[in-house]
This record gives C-alpha cells, structure tokens and sequence, in this order.
C-alpha cells in the first residue's frame, strides 16, 4: 500500500501532498520536512529506495523516488509494493504530467494543483494503484477537461 | 530566499543540471521541467481557459513575497478575504466557491492551518456541476479527516453520486470513500459496493474504483465487510476483459485471500493462467498495457504477488504451467533488452524480482532455487544501484531456504565487499541484513569481524542494528566463549554508545551460565578497564564481572583485590546514578569475596559523598551494604552475596529487541509475516518489560523477570530483619569431581574455614588425612565432626577426639578410614560444627571417595585386552557416553587424569595411538571387579566417545559417569 506521495521542490517547498492515511496538519508538515531531508542530502546515481523516517513508520516503509530536475517525486509505500514497479509508476505519473500539461514544469504544479491532483486519482486510490496504462488515463482527463470547458463556457455564456 | 526555487535565473539551471537529468530520466521531460521552471513566463498558463484569474494572482502574491513573514501577511489577508465571502450575505455561485477552496488549498499546502470552508466544500458536492462537485471531493479528501462532524452530510452527498449511475460521479464518490476510509463511512456503503462491483452493467471505471474502494474498507474496518456470493464473482474478474480492471482486482483478492484464504482458492489457477497468457504469449490481449516493451508489468506483479498468499498448486498440471511461467521470466532475463531506456529494465526485473519471491516463498523447486540465486548473484554486481539494493534484499529471504541457503553463502565475498565499498548507506544496510541472514557457524568469525570493523565507520543510522545484530550472532555461533566475551567487549569499545541494556545484560547472563568462561572474562574484563576513558557499558560489565568473578584473577598481584577496586572504583565518579548503584553492589561483593579489602571498601561507603548522597538509592544502598558488612557475620556475608545462580534459559532479550527494532517483515527467519503487512504490532508486546531498568536490584533485572524477587534480595531481607537465623545447610560439593583423578587438595573453603584432603587407598582399604584450617584470628568453639555413609561403605573416624577448640590461624588434622564393602554411588558427608563470634556454624561437605578410589591397575597385553574386551559383550555391560571437550585436549594431561583415575595406562594397544586404553580392577570386601576402558577424542570435533566395560552394570555406569566429567 501506497501510504503517501509526496512532491517537493529542491528547497523542500511542497508542490503536492497526499495522504492515504491520517495524520494531523502538522504531522503531515513534519513528514514532509523529515522526507525532504532525506532524500535531498543523498547523492545522485545512488539507490531509488530507503528506509521511511521515523514519523512515517521507520523502517517498515520504504521512501521510493526519482528525482526530476527541480522536483522530486516521493512515494512512501509498505512492503506489499514493488520496488521498481512504483518507480515505473513514478515515470507513468510524470510522463503523464507532461502530456497533460503539454511540457510539465514546476509551476504548472503550482497554479493547477486541483489538476494534479485530478491526474493522480486517476492513478491511484486509497493507497493502491488504479491504473497504469497511461492513454487511458489521459482519456479519463481529457473527459473532465471537456466536462470542466463546457461547464466554463456555459457559465460565461 | 530560499523557497524560490524555481525563480533562478535559466541559464545556470542548465548548465548545473543536463548531465544528471540525462542519466536519472531518458526522457526529455526533466529538461522541460528544468526549463519551464525558471520561466515566468509560464505564467499565463493561467489564462487557458480555466479563468481563475484571482486564484493566479493570489499564487503570484504569494510567491513575490520577499520574506515570511510578508508571507503570512498576505495569506492572512486572503483567509480573511475568504472567511468573509463565505460568511457574507451574498449567496457566492460555484465558480467563486471553487476559486476560494482551491485557494485555501493551496495555503494549506504551505503548511498553513485551515479551520474554515469545511461547509463550503461539503456543499460543493450536491452541486450538479462536475467541477464544483470534483473540487469539493478534492477538498474533502485533502483535508476533511476520518473523525470530522461533517462525515453524516459528506455521506449523503456520496449517496446521491453513487445513486447517479452517472460513472463520474460515482468515481468521485468511490475516491472519496477510499480516500477517507473512516468507519461510518464503511457503515453505510460497505455493503453497497461489492453490488456495483460485480454488476454486469458496470463501466470498467467505475469496477476498477470499486474493487479498491472494498480494498481500502477491508483494510480499515474488516469486520464491516462481510464475505458474501460477492466473492466468487470477484474472484473471476481475474478473467476480465479490461487489464485496469484485473490489476485492480488482482490487489483487492490478494488482500481479501491473506485473511481468508479457503475463500479464494479458485484465483489460484485464474492467476496461473492468466500470467501465462501474459508472460508466454506474444502481447495480443494486453491492449495498450504494455509498458516500454514489457507485457502488462504491474498485472503480472500483481498476480506474482497474488500467488505467494498460497503454497506451489496441487494440481501438476497448473503446477508445471506457473513453474513454466516462472522459467520464462528467468529466461527473459538473460535475453538482450529491446530498449536501452531504464524503463525498460526497470519494468523487466520488477516482474523478476516478484517472480524470485514466489519461487522464495514456494521453496520446493530446488533448481529455481538455485537459479533465483545466480540471478540474484549477477544482480549483485550490476551497475545499476538499485538492482544491487534489490538482490541483496531478496537474497536475504532466500538465505533462509534450505535448498539455497549453501549457494547464497557463495557470495560472501561480494556481500562484504558491498559493505566496504557501496556508496549508499541503504545499500550497505541490505548488506548487512544479508550478512546477518547468511551467517552460520562456518562463517561466523569471519563475518563478526567484518560487521565489527565496518561498525566503527558505519552510519549513524544502522549502528545501534548493527550492535544488537553483532551480539546475537556472536551469542548464537560462539563456539568457545571466550570469543564471545571478547566480540561483545569489542562492541563496547568501538560502539559503547549504541549497546542496548540488553546486550551487556545478556553477557553477564552468559558468563554467570558458564563457568569455563568466568576466569577469562575477568581477565579480560580487567584489562579492557585498563583503558583510561572506558565506556560506561563496560563499567557496568566490568563492576558486575569482577564482583561476581574476581576471585578468579586475584591470584596475581597484578590484578589483586585492591588493585581491582581501585582500578573500578577510579570510574566511579563518572559514571551516571544506576551504574554507581551497580558498582557500590559489587563493592560489597568484593567484601565477601576478600576480606582484606573490607576496611578499605568500608571506608568509601562511610565517606559523605555516599552516605549522604543525593540519590536516595545510593544513600540507602551505602548504608545498607555498609551496615551488612559490620554485622553480619562471615558466613552470612557468605551466604547473601553467594555467586549468582545460572539464569534460566529463554529466548535471549537481544533478538527480542532487534526483532521489535525491525518489525516483523524484515528478519530472514520470520518469512511467513511478509504479508501480514498490518500485523506489525504482535511482535512488540514482550519487550517492553526489558527496558525498564529497575535501579534497586541491578542483579534481578537480568532475570527480566520483575515480577519475581531475586534470591539475593530476600536474603538481604532476612538477614537484616533476623540476624540469627542460620542459613540452611547444603552439602558443599563444589569440588567433589575435581578428586576423582586426585587425591590430595582443598574440599571446601569459605571466610573462616578450608578444608584439605590427603587420601591414600589400597584394595578395599582407604585412608583420608582431613585438615581443618582457621582462617580467621579468632578461635572456634565447640568444634565436632562426624562422617555419615551408606552402608556399602564403612567409614571410621579415628582420632574422634579432636581438641573442641582450633585457635585463629591454627590447623586441626584428623583422620578418617574407610572400607569399601561393595560396589557404590554415594559419597560419604563430612559435618561439622563449632561456633564463631557467638554464632554457630554448620558445614556439611561431600568426602571424594569414590568407587573408583578402589582400583588396582592391571597391566596386559593387547591380545589379552581385546579378548577380554570381548568377553565383556554382553550390553549391559557396556556403557558408552559421547561428550563435549571442557578442557583443551591435551595427550599428557589425558594420561595423567586417566592413571589418576586408578586403572593402568596400556600404551600400544589400541590401533589407533591416538585413542587412550586403560585396565584395572576395583575391590570391594565381597567382589572384584574387572574394568576395561577405552577413551577415543577427536580433536577436530572437541568430542570424546568414552566406552567402559566391566562385568557389572552399576560399575560400568558410576565408572563413566566419574570419568566423563573430567575431560
């Protein structure tokens, strides 16, 4: 089980947090700044994989990530997941992000987190993968930015 | 100006980063990322459509601050902005709301509290638009928790969607069930879904939403999800057309099949058959699931997954097709790749490594076995980090199986390497998993010593595992125990700070249980205090040690008992209150244990700084252990601070610990609990009692046993409370069995008395000189002795008339005769008595007469012995026993203990000179009986096999029993 994604730039500012399960706003906070701090202090070319901190459950979880130019893209999964398939789903999400976004970057994270966050429940649900195929989750968004536009449309019409 | 990440100037941006992206993501998408980033001008990526101007206008605020606080100010002003829309008088339409929640999530990603807009949300969701009702399940499912108030209206809002049949709602809904997961929420869809799940006219979606949403209710109120005719259903979805929907599937049935798994037995051949389909055939049915030339990758994870919740297939049909399955991914590893992207790879060796579990988990097919382990081999010199991390995990499961556990041994080399040289500090953790798993008795010493020397370097992070991981090995692979006592002293030395209470207590518990240990782990100990600034963990073994075992060294001046106090009680100062409460205890051992050390011990505990110590439980132990030892008489000081007893066996505290310490899915020996993800709590309940360190009895702590009162303390309690009450006599036989190859030596000795022995035996006749020694400068009254025996010996006390009195320092000499009637067991008990300062004394110890006291060795030759070493054939009349060197096996010191035993040493006779034969015969009054004996070492093994025939079977057992001992 998928128990957090996390998304943070390289000075650790969040650009996306999802939590399948529950924790107060400031733990959350703090998972955040202790995954940060992890992740960011190890070198490039080493492992994808390693061990969760403390607050997210010690070494009963692994943190798996990937590390795309100013972002990088957390999951904190349990041991009923594979290691490299999450890291396949990280790419899926990312490539994913880009056709959405037509060249994802940084700030389409930021000015369209509802959108990101659209993408990812097209992906995955309550902490476990819904889907991988990667057209037919952008058919599932195409669908709701269709829906979303002619709504708009109607709205200003 | 830290967070303004993305704000840096482009040109820098690229220069730092191309070549890394490049190797991390063979896409071109990290450069966009790179790019875009620094580019303001993305910026009107606003104006798109969506129109939410003021949302991008309140982002750009945001992030145009120059400091915090600014910050602050501006989100302050804008939930002010926002509060007061919501509260207004002015009815907002739902593009405003869905302006305002996106607003406050993004606040509230900034880590920023949001009380407010909760109702707003949940508002959101009846309304019809699709936009309104996905921001308003957004906002719910990011911050409305499992225990919020509003759950009862968020609940019907769900009930209209799922009612709607429209499949986007009923999405959104299931999202928000699984998303949130709480219990009422269970309550009043759990029932519903499994419905929609199976239902013939179900959108694939929406089946794919609904097998997760019953997975996520499963998993969070188990008992609200009944097993129904539902399951079966489900259980051929594994058959469905949509991939989406059989990998959904796939995860719900796996959960459900971990907890019941009678249930969906039928999804084991589903799943064979269609990771065959998959694995074996060209891709025709995968749709668009094929990911960078890999067939549907996460369903055949999936379904890899599924099949290690049951044993390999009964059926051999199915049973040859999964081992097919399983022999054409290990085939396609081997296979030249299609693509040169790592995804590619990654894709590849994620349905490997899954299909090595299985074969892990099935361990019945010795040649998968072996051929998961070369893989796994290969993998552990790969370039690619992260297949190195996963081999050396997997190989760790696998070093648990029987059939491989010899061919992961082969790896050692490159397991310790890795140690050594892996850049990573997750890599070299694996590896140290790995070396733990892989360890045995053969390689133990050499992986110790590695796993100490990485110790000192090693990261911060794993050392306190390492330690706990160190000690058991040592404890569980110690052949002699002197390695152990020096490994865990090491251990101290180079990682003081990370041994657990449980490590040095487990060490004392091991040299309190054997006793070939106690001399040299007092030297040892003694030595390692030498160093001057030791780690308080080795004080505390160190002042436990010596006070128990410091007899055992003070023989030399080097280390006599002054010099030994001296040398703990230089540390006392700096050691924390439970540690000075340890060494104060061993202090008054030390009273006990050297008597010409009590003046000087006394001395410290009078001084102020213990007896008005601030502590209480020092003050008290001060004054109490001061005021036993100006009381109590020798033999009570004698009595209460006897060596402690040996522990009772149990599993040792460390494993309990390192098993807490890593949960359950991580120790290579518990390979069941791999998938009882949730049950990571049964493994911690019994330890929890071994951390609490109860300073008032050090010494029963490492009983763990609270709840039972040490020996020692009730006896402190006696003492004081009653004075007089002797202690009840046992029969001192301490150093019976070291007579039975002497004849001469001291029996008995404690604070006032020493006992030796001088005996001469000839036929059935013996004679024994006892000398009674006062050790004290005071004289004993009343003195009177008496010998009691059984009745196949006769024993005769000849100068009975011993002077009742034995003045200080002065020797009393007695002498005892005895007859051997016939054959026997029971030695005959020396008891005495007199009186000292007031109090009368009672000593009983076991005389060493033995049976085979009575022999007279017969020389023969090597064709008389076999013959009559055949004549002696009768069963009965052999006794054979196989036993474990104690002492190193020395031919010299073996011939004497065996001449010393009474019989003639045949030399020549056996054919094989490294074997020792001895004859004699033993004489009673009544018989005689004839003995032949026949020791055989193996030095490689340290055993003896020692064989004794005589013409009686009582004889030929008390004869080898005797001997036995004694090697």
């Amino acid at each position: 089980m998928i128990k957090a994604i996390l998304i943070f730039n390289n000075h650790g500012k969040p650009r996306l947090s999802k939590f399948y399960e529950h924790y107060n706003e400031d733990t959350e906070q703090q998972i955040i700044r202790e995954t940060f701090h992890l992740v960011s202090k190890r070198d490039e070319n080493v492992c994808n994989f390693l061990e969760g901190g403390m607050l997210i459950g010690g070494s009963d979880y692994k943190l798996i990530y990937r590390h795309y130019a100013t972002l990088y893209f957390v999951f904190c999964v349990d041991s009923s997941e594979s290691e490299l398939g999450i890291l396949d789903l990280i790419q899926v999400f990312v490539e994913t992000l880009d056709k959405c976004f037509e060249n994802v970057c940084e700030l389409d994270l930021i000015f369209h987190v509802d959108k990101v966050h659209n993408i990812l429940a097209e992906m995955v649900m309550g902490g476990m993968v819904l889907e991988t195929n990667m057209n037919e989750i952008i058919t599932q968004v195409d669908a709701q930015n269709k829906m979303e536009k002619s709504e708009v449309t109607s709205v200003l019409a | 100006m830290q967070h303004y990440g993305c704000r840096q100037p482009l040109n820098s941006k690229e220069e730092e980063n191309p070549p890394t992206c490049m190797e991390r993501s063979p896409t071109q998408l990290c450069c966009r990322l790179a790019r875009d980033v620094t580019g303001i001008s993305k910026m009107p990526a606003v104006s798109k459509g969506d129109g939410m101007r003021g949302l991008a206008v309140f982002i750009s605020d945001i992030r145009n601050c120059k400091s915090k606080e600014a910050e602050v100010k501006r989100i302050n002003k804008e939930l002010a902005n926002i509060r007061s829309k919501f509260k207004g008088d002015k009815a907002l339409d739902g593009y405003s709301k869905k302006k305002y929640v996106c607003k406050l999530l993004f606040i509230f990603l900034l880590g920023h509290d949001i009380d407010f807009g909760h109702m707003e949300a949940v508002n959101l969701l009846s309304s019809n638009k699709y936009t309104e009702k996905q921001i308003g399940y957004l906002f719910i499912s990011v911050l409305v928790n499992s225990n919020s108030d509003l759950i009862s209206l968020i609940n019907n809002g769900i009930k209209n969607d799922l009612a709607s049949r429209n499949p986007t709602f009923m999405n959104l809904a299931l999202h928000c069930i699984a998303n949130v997961g709480s219990r009422e929420m269970a309550e009043a869809f759990a029932s519903q879904i499994p419905s929609i799940l199976v239902a013939g006219d179900t959108m694939d979606s929406v089946k794919q939403s609904a097998a997760l949403c019953l997975l996520r209710l499963n998993r969070t109120s188990p008992d609200l999800v009944p097993m129904g005719e539902w399951t079966a259903r489900v259980v051929h979805l594994l058959n469905d057309q949509h991939l989406g929907v059989v990998t959904a599937a796939a995860s719900l049935i796996t959960t459900l099949a971990q907890k019941s798994p009678e249930d969906f037995k039928t999804s084991i051949s589903l799943a064979v058959a269609r990771l065959s389909r998959i694995v074996t055939s060209a891709s025709i049915d995968l749709q668009d699931y094929t990911y960078y030339f890999v067939a549907a990758p996460w369903l055949s994870v999936k379904l890899l997954r599924l099949l290690q919740c049951y044993p390999p297939p009964e059926d051999a049909a199915l049973r040859s097709r999964l081992t097919e399955c399983l022999e054409t991914i290990l085939n396609k590893a081997q296979e030249p790749p299609k693509s040169k992207k790592v995804q590619h790879s990654n894709a590849k060796n994620a349905v490997l490594f899954e299909a090595i579990a299985l074969i892990i988990h099935h361990d019945s097919e010795p040649t998968l076995l072996v051929r998961a382990c070369n893989q796994l081999g290969q993998f552990l010199q790969h370039r690619e980090t992260n297949l190195r991390y996963l081999a050396l995990e997997s190989m760790c499961t696998l070093a648990s199986s029987e059939f491989s556990h010899e061919a992961v041994k082969t790896h050692i080399d490159t397991v310790i390497n890795a140690l050594k040289t892996e850049r990573d500090v997750s890599v070299r953790q694996r590896a140290v998993d790995l070396l733990y798993a892989m360890c045995d008795r053969s390689n133990a010493k050499q992986i110790v010593a590695e796993m100490l020397s990485y110790l000192e370097n090693a990261d911060y992070s794993i050392r306190e595992e390492m330690v706990l991981k160190v000690a058991i090995l040592a404890e569980k692979y110690a052949v002699d125990y002197t390695w152990y006592v020096d490994t865990i002293l090491n251990l101290i030395r180079i990682a003081g700070d990370y041994v657990s209470e449980e490590v040095w207590y487990r060490v004392i518990q091991i040299v309190i249980n054997q006793d070939d240990v106690q001399g040299y782990a007092a030297k040892t100990v003694f030595e390692a205090l030498q160093a001057p600034a030791c780690h308080e963990n080795l004080v505390k073994v160190g002042g436990y040690i010596l006070g128990e075992f410091g007899n055992l060294i003070a023989g030399d001046s080097r280390s006599s008992p002054l010099v030994q106090f001296n040398l703990l009680h230089s540390k006392f100062h700096l050691c924390s209150v439970p540690t000075r409460a340890l060494l104060l205890s061993a202090y008054i051992k030390f009273i006990n244990l050297f008597p010409e050390v009590k003046a000087t011990i006394q001395d410290v505990l009078r001084s102020d700084s213990q007896l008005r110590n601030a502590d209480v439980e020092l003050q008290q132990r001060a004054i109490e252990y001061l005021r036993l030892s100006c009381i109590a008489s020798t033999d009570i000081l004698a009595t209460v601070l006897e060596e402690m007893p040996p522990f009772p066996e149990r599993e040792s505290s460390i494993l309990a610990k390192l098993k807490k310490k890593k949960g359950p899915g991580n120790l290579p020996d518990i390979d069941d609990t791999r998938w009882n993800v949730n049950g990571s709590a049964e493994h911690s309940e019994d330890t929890e009692s071994t951390n609490k360190v109860t300073p008032h009895h050090p010494f029963t702590d490492l009983l763990n046993l609270n709840s039972t009162p040490s020996a020692g303390a009730s006896l402190l309690v006696d003492v004081l409370s009653d004075i007089s009450t002797p202690a009840p006599i046992t029969v001192s036989e301490d150093n019976f069995s070291r007579f039975v190859c002497k004849n001469n030596g001291v029996i008995y000795e404690d604070q006032l008395l020493q006992i030796g022995l001088k005996a001469e035996y000839r036929q059935n006749l013996g004679r024994i000189y006892v000398f009674y020694g006062n050790k004290t400068s005071t004289q004993f009254l009343s003195f009177s002795s008496s010998v009691t025996s059984s009745d196949t010996l006769k024993t005769h006390i000849l100068s009975t008339a011993v002077d009742p009195t034995v003045d200080g320092g002065a020797q009393l000499q007695q002498v005892v005769n005895i007859e051997c009637l016939s054959d026997f067991t029971d030695a005959p008990v020396l008891d005495i008595q007199f009186r000292y300062g007031g109090t009368l004394q009672k000593i009983a110890v076991k005389l060493p007469v033995m049976l085979n006291k009575f022999f007279q060795p017969t020389e023969m030759t090597s064709q008389d012995f076999f013959q009559r070493w055949k004549q002696l054939g009768v069963p009965q009349q052999e006794v054979q026993t196989i036993f474990k060197a104690q002492h190193p096996m020395d031919t010299d010191v073996t011939n004497a203990k065996i001449l010393g035993f009474g019989v003639a040493l045949l030399i020549g006779v056996d054919p094989n000179p490294a074997n020792f034969v001895g004859a004699g015969v033993i004489h009673t009054k009544n018989t005689q009986v004839g003995c032949l004996l026949r020791l055989e070492p193996n030095t490689q093994a340290q055993m003896y096999r020692l064989t004794l025939r005589t013409s009686r079977e009582s004889v030929s057992q008390r004869l080898c029993d005797l001997l036995s001992d004694q090697f």
